[in-house]
């Protein structure tokens, strides 16, 4: 199977990969997937705690081309947003993107599922209620 | 300088020998005739070109040339043997015994036995990938009429004992088949010495041309037969009819020809190469051999590498044709079947990358290989989530995953 030209881009030269200190406050954690899946995505922010802007986001992910692209796509346009813009990106701007075929479609389902779990992770450490479980209608 | 990518999945095809393409040649235009042509010149020199084929593989595998029956494949030959084998001793019985880890080939054919109302028991493999000898002897019964169990793994490379299978098959009134397409051409098999009553085998595997292999039936001691599984002229002693596909039955025999000659100081380089390529891979850390390193071909090399998922690890050596236990672009997003029968989780399975060498594999290349797959890995590491939580000393199988 072919690659898109972005994903093999992403996958070269990885945005973002790394780790940040998940014991901060700030930092929200979203570890999703499960290694007999072949996909664990683990996706973090760091929160500037008076403008709620993602000043920093980070990944590690193991996975398929497509998966790493995903959540290396995902921690760039992370980056400026505010948490509360975080949470608009659909897993299909991610599809569109990286031009992923039918097959590969989980790999952004997987990356919009991290951020959804780092903001939450977020809101729970900063006292604020979880966001509610979006279903998929894939 | 490297052609690229550096082809490593012999298993998968060989590249042909120009050799055998050279004998072919002139029977695909002067020497075109058709080998049941028994009227005239053309004809004739097929026939001749057909039975040498036949001489030169019987001498590969120690049978006599009128126990070979040419077929387009291991796949029809397989089908050919189990199936007509079920049909021609319905009456004796109707109990097949195979193996979990074999080909597709044989798996689904027996299934489609079952579905007809033959009892199939499929023997499980250790972590090793052989079966247990006592297991089978448990399953046979005097209902039994065939045994099928592949001589070497497709995945692994994994040689199962089949003169001792054959044995026990043998005591228990039953015929014993063997899917020996990774084998033939590679390793030493003796259809005589090893008690083989039926194999399949093909053509490309050993450096010939796609679409033609053979099925290996047993005339004496007992005399076998199978029946047909495609009507019309009656050719190949009624057993597979269809015009001889005569080119590519001259680059089967040309190729067993080759190999047999070659074999021994063949395989003792192949090894090598691989042997070094393994001990050089196995220097990464959480890294494992899947199945026998023993009783194993002498031209493949399984590698799971633990923490870098396999289809990811396949992107980042895209200079290297390999195989990958990892599927994660079929529908089913399932690791191979073959693997899980060892024994392996799942994420192990998701790990692994298959290494085929063949007469054309270099030092050059496999230094290469080594090169581009340890940076992978290392790079793939730094990646992984995994591979941080195993550093930490996170005990992986503690972990709720959010599977979805």
């Amino acid at each position: 199977m072919a690659y898109s030209e972005k994903v093999i881009d992403h996958y070269s030269n990885p945005r973002n990969v790394g780790t940040l200190d998940k014991s901060k406050t700030e930092v929200g954690t979203g570890l999703v997937g499960a290694p007999e899946c072949g996909d664990v995505m683990r996706l973090q922010i760091e929160v500037d705690p008076e403008t709620h802007i993602i000043q920093d986001a980070k990944f590690k992910t193991f996975g398929c081309g497509s998966a790493i692209a995903s959540s290396s796509l995902a921690t760039e346009w992370l980056k400026g947003k505010t948490v509360d813009q975080a949470l608009e990106i659909d897993n299909m701007d991610i599809v569109e993107e990286l031009s992923l075929p039918p097959v590969k479609i989980h790999c952004s389902v997987l990356a919009e599922d991290a951020i959804r779990a780092a903001i939450n992770d977020y809101r729970i450490k900063n006292g604020l209620a979880p966001l509610e479980e979006k279903a998929h209608l894939h | 300088m490297l052609k690229l990518p550096v082809y490593l999945d012999s298993n998968a095809t060989t590249r042909m020998d120009n050799r055998v393409l050279e004998a072919m040649l002139p029977y695909f235009t002067e020497d075109f005739g058709n080998a049941a042509s028994r009227n005239h010149p053309y004809g004739w020199k097929a026939e001749e070109a057909i039975d040498y084929s036949r001489e030169q593989i019987a001498k590969l595998i120690g049978s006599s040339e009128k126990e070979i029956i040419f077929t387009s494949g291991a796949t029809e030959s397989n089908n050919l043997a189990i199936k007509g084998i079920a049909e021609m001793y319905a009456t004796k019985g109707n109990h097949i015994i195979t193996a979990v880890t074999e080909h597709k080939a044989v798996l689904d054919t027996c299934k489609h036995l079952e579905k007809q109302g033959l009892q199939v028991t499929y023997l499980s493999v250790n972590r090793e990938g052989l079966i247990d000898l006592e297991e089978l002897a448990a399953a046979l019964t005097p209902q039994t009429i065939l045994v099928s169990i592949m001589f070497a793994n497709n995945e692994i490379g994994v040689i199962q004992p089949i003169s001792e299978i054959a044995r026990l098959t043998h005591a228990a009134g039953a015929l014993f088949h063997t899917d020996a397409t990774q084998a033939v051409g590679k390793v030493p098999v003796d259809v005589e010495s090893m008690g083989i009553d039926l194999m399949s085998f093909s053509a490309h595997k050993m450096y010939g041309p796609k679409g033609v292999g053979a099925l290996y039936v047993r005339r004496k001691n007992p005399r076998v037969k199978v029946t047909a599984q495609m009507d019309g002229g009656g050719h190949e002693r009624g057993m597979r009819s269809g015009t001889l596909n005569v080119p590519g039955i001259v680059g089967l025999g040309k190729a067993a020809e080759i190999c047999q000659t070659e074999m021994e100081s063949e395989m003792k380089r192949i090894s090598e190469l691989r042997d070094y390529l393994e001990t050089s891979l196995l220097k990464l850390p959480e890294s494992y051999v899947n199945g026998s390193r023993e009783h194993r071909l002498p031209n493949v090399s399984n590698i799971s590498f633990k923490y870098v998922e396999g289809e990811g690890l396949m992107m980042g050596i895209k200079d290297l044709a390999v195989s990958s236990g990892s599927a994660c672009t079929s529908a089913s997003l399932e690791p191979s079947y073959v693997l899980k029968c060892l024994g392996l989780s799942d994420d192990l399975a998701h790990s692994s990358l298959r290494f085929g060498l063949s007469r054309y594999t270099t030092k050059e290349e496999i230094d290469f290989a080594i090169e581009c797959v340890e940076k992978a890995v290392v790079q793939l590491r730094e990646m992984s989530p995994l591979w941080e939580m195993f550093q930490d000393g996170v005990d992986l199988s503690t972990v709720q995953w959010a599977a979805h």
